[in-house]
């Protein structure tokens, strides 16, 4: 760029100078994207960290069922499936002709290898819950697998869609860390620990090529540097941009497109159920009319987000409103906390991880909760801690945290979960749930579920965390929702 | 006096009184949010602004004064408390195992970036006001001690103190009541600097998230919120940036100011 100047000002030279321009248009077939978090390592089969799904779902790494932009589940590595009668056997028609990036043909044996792996007795992945009612794994031929179910598992097309799900190459494993093998758009290249991850195109791929030649991931945590750098235009796009403060700015100038999309993390205020007084489901609900929605959404996020009433995402078909249940109502409150033998309110601690929503959110829930007598104290922690002392220990009343993985409803029924929340009939419900393939009568299950967690308040439930993009004016065919932790671009192209 | 004394103890004593008042009176409640009335540039009802949630500044920043002046004035004090008589005892036992003990000592916190090791306690200690002054407050010390024992050593061996000696006084009694009245313009002296070192300090600890916490006002952490939003509210950066200048300014020409009144070697010289 500061070279600039230097060309306009030798007029003898314009012609050179416009030569050069026209060959950097030309060569525009490179991009990169600055994400926030770096990835720990690059296996996406074996780690909770979504960072690693961030730089190489569907880019580098693809399962037999994928996640398109609108969250619909739609044919991955499997260009068909058939469903048995009983809804017990799936048979999966693979894409003939695909290859590793080693050059290694992809088949049904490395299906088999990659869910026997996963849902393997030893096995490290972090979501293999996903595949517990695999009961078998079976080659047919080297383009057919056939999977088995010990029962009916209405997810299961949206459970191998996960990143972590995706299918791997059984020689690869060894150093799948440091050596993504995968069959995607895209190749590794190249990763240079604290700054970026470099990825080209793959040019032998089984599908619609990429329009990109390479693209390169940089890692860029620090709100105020990450608008530099698009100001700057160090970067073509940053996905998931850290400030929603600064967006009218981007939008205001011409340079750039903003994607106000929608991901899939609610942000709800964690409960310690099992923590007295929060044992007390008043207490909860106290704690839930005591808080304004509206007043987070503008003051921590400047207007960015929707309001939730349960934990389940707004743009989900099967979503219900319930944010009546918890309207802002401090008088209310303050009678249900006298009600449930608190008149003078209590105190309780209010640990806060990083992100801005967090520590933002949790500065305006404190003084919220100061209005019906909650003192809440508030810690600052980082990642590390908050997971020991949060998620791992327990020890905490209230926090604030974004879940971000799709249809994570589940987790309420899981009692040693963080927030401790112990309901044997929603556990009852999520394992009908679970086992129910009719459609109609699925939604009819959610909506229970939904309205279960949202009437015995388990957490507050705040807002669907926005996914803002910020990109260069003329990048286009990027994800504008998150419906899973991706950033694909095998479909994005520079405009002309 | 000087005028460097003049301006500074004025600066220092607005900023001084600005914490004071705010026990009895601010212009807003310092935590009351408006949410809707957010980022407001200084106008007749708040003088200094709102900042991102609507708070108003100018009751932040007097009672972000009131933060860093404690936590400053709590850790100079562990600074003096401490060191002061370790430098007494180490310059009457010059020589001596427990001189060694505790010059050596000093050496080794002296060896720590101070602010390095502050973040350190603070991280393994957790975040906090309490925290913090205890990690600046160790970082005082050896500064304390250093220059009391220097200044000592050579009263040491003044006759004044020869003749406290044939008196028959204890070393302990001659520290107290003949050495340390002899050393206190150097402290008041090294003290306002520390102080303003000190402050300093919090503002950069509060920066990082490891000073005073959230809903109390600190400039530092008033700085860091502001950050993101340098470039379309200006004033939520420069406001608690001013404050800290004035107050560390105010500090040092005082500490200069009182140097120069307070050294009798300079009054000689002016006389």
């Amino acid at each position: 760029m500061q070279f600039l100047p230097f060309k306009r000002g030798i007029v003898s030279a314009l012609a050179l100078s416009a030569g050069l321009f026209a060959t950097q248009v030309m060569a525009q077939g490179d991009i990169t994207v600055a994400l926030q978090l770096e990835p720990p390592h690059l296996d996406p089969t074996s780690a909770a960290a979504g960072a690693i799904d961030s730089v190489l779902y569907s880019n580098v790494f693809e399962g037999l069922t994928r996640f398109a932009s609108d969250g619909a589940i739609i044919p991955g590595l499997a260009e068909s499936w058939e469903i048995s009668e009983d809804g017990l056997e799936y048979t999966f028609k693979l894409h003939s002709g695909v290859t590793f990036h080693d050059g290694t043909a992809m088949d049904a044996e490395d299906v088999k290898f990659s869910l026997d792996r996963a849902r393997a007795e030893d096995s490290v992945n972090a979501q293999k819950a996903l595949f517990a009612d695999i009961a078998d794994v079976t080659v047919i031929d080297p383009t057919t697998v056939k999977v088995t179910l010990s029962k009916q598992n209405g997810n299961l097309l949206f459970n191998l869609a996960w990143g972590d799900a995706v299918i791997v190459a059984p020689e690869s494993i060894e150093n799948i860390k440091q050596m993504p093998i995968g069959t995607g758009a895209f190749k590794f290249a190249g990763w240079v620990q604290g700054d970026k991850i470099d990825l080209v195109k793959n040019p032998d791929y089984w599908g619609t090529p990429a329009t990109l030649d390479a693209a390169t991931f940089k890692f860029i945590s620090d709100p105020t540097a990450a608008f530099a750098a698009v100001m700057a235009e160090d970067v073509d796009v940053f996905a998931g941009f850290p400030a929603p403060e600064n967006l009218p700015q981007f939008d205001a100038d011409p340079r750039f497109q903003v994607l106000r999309g929608s991901s899939e993390g609610e942000t709800i205020l964690s409960t310690n159920n099992k923590m007295p007084p929060f044992d007390n489901v008043k207490v909860r609900k106290a704690l839930a009319h005591a808080i304004d929605r509206q007043a987070i959404i503008d003051g921590a996020m400047f207007g960015l987000g929707t309001p939730i009433g349960t934990h389940f995402a707004p743009h989900n078909p099967d979503y219900v409103d319930l944010t009546g249940n918890s309207a802002y109502d401090p008088e209310m409150s303050k009678a249900l906390l006298a009600e449930a033998g608190f008149p003078d309110g209590f105190e309780t601690t209010l640990k806060l991880p990083p992100p801005s929503y967090a520590r933002r959110g949790g500065e305006i829930i404190a003084a919220q909760l100061a209005q019906v007598g909650i003192k809440a104290e508030i810690s600052n922690l980082e990642w590390a801690q908050w997971l020991e002392q949060v998620f791992k220990g327990k020890d905490y009343g209230l926090t604030i945290v974004s879940h971000t993985e799709p249809f994570d409803i589940g987790i309420y029924a899981r009692p040693d979960y963080y927030f401790q929340y112990d309901n044997p009939d929603f556990q009852a419900l999520m394992e009908t749930l679970n086992g129910t393939t009719d459609p109609a009568k699925r939604s009819e299950l959610l909506a229970t579920a939904q309205t279960t967690i949202s009437e015995d308040y388990v957490n507050g439930y705040l807002f669907q965390l926005a996914f803002p993009t910020v990109a260069n004016a003329k990048v286009q065919g990027l994800w504008e929702n998150a419906p899973t932790q991706a950033t694909d671009l095998t479909g994005v192209s520079w405009a002309e | 006096m000087s005028r460097n004394l003049i301006l500074g103890a004025m600066l220092s004593s607005l900023v001084v009184l600005a914490a004071l008042v705010s026990f009895v009176w601010t212009p807003f409640d310092y935590t009351a949010m408006n949410i809707p009335g957010k980022l407001q540039t200084p106008n007749a009802t708040h003088w200094l602004g709102t900042d991102h949630f609507g708070r108003d500044m100018f009751s932040m920043i007097m009672v972000g004064a009131r933060t860093s002046i404690a936590v400053a004035l709590v850790a100079v004090g562990i600074g003096m408390g401490l060191g002061v008589p370790l430098g007494l005892a180490a310059a009457a036992r010059k020589g001596s195992w427990l001189d060694e003990l505790i010059m050596r000592g000093n050496d080794l916190v002296f060896a720590f970036p101070s602010l390095v090791i502050a973040i350190l306690i603070t991280a393994v200690f957790g975040a906090g006001a309490i925290n913090a002054i205890i990690a600046i407050g160790i970082f005082n010390i050896p500064v304390f001690a250093r220059i009391t024992r220097g200044a000592a050593l050579s009263l040491w061996e003044r006759e004044f103190i020869m003749a406290a000696r044939v008196a028959g006084k204890s070393a302990t009694r001659i520290s107290f009541e003949h050495i340390l009245p002899n050393v206190l313009n150097l402290l008041i002296v090294q003290g306002t600097i520390q102080f303003s070192l000190g402050i300093l300090a919090e503002a950069a600890l509060s920066y990082v998230g490891l000073g005073a916490q959230p809903p109390t006002p600190s400039w530092g952490r008033m700085l860091a919120d502001s950050q993101t939003m340098v470039s379309f509210a200006p004033h939520l950066a420069l406001i608690p940036g001013c404050a800290i200048i004035v107050t560390v300014l105010g500090l040092n020409l005082m500490g200069d100011g009182l140097r120069d009144w307070l050294d009798p070697r300079l009054r000689v010289a002016r006389a």
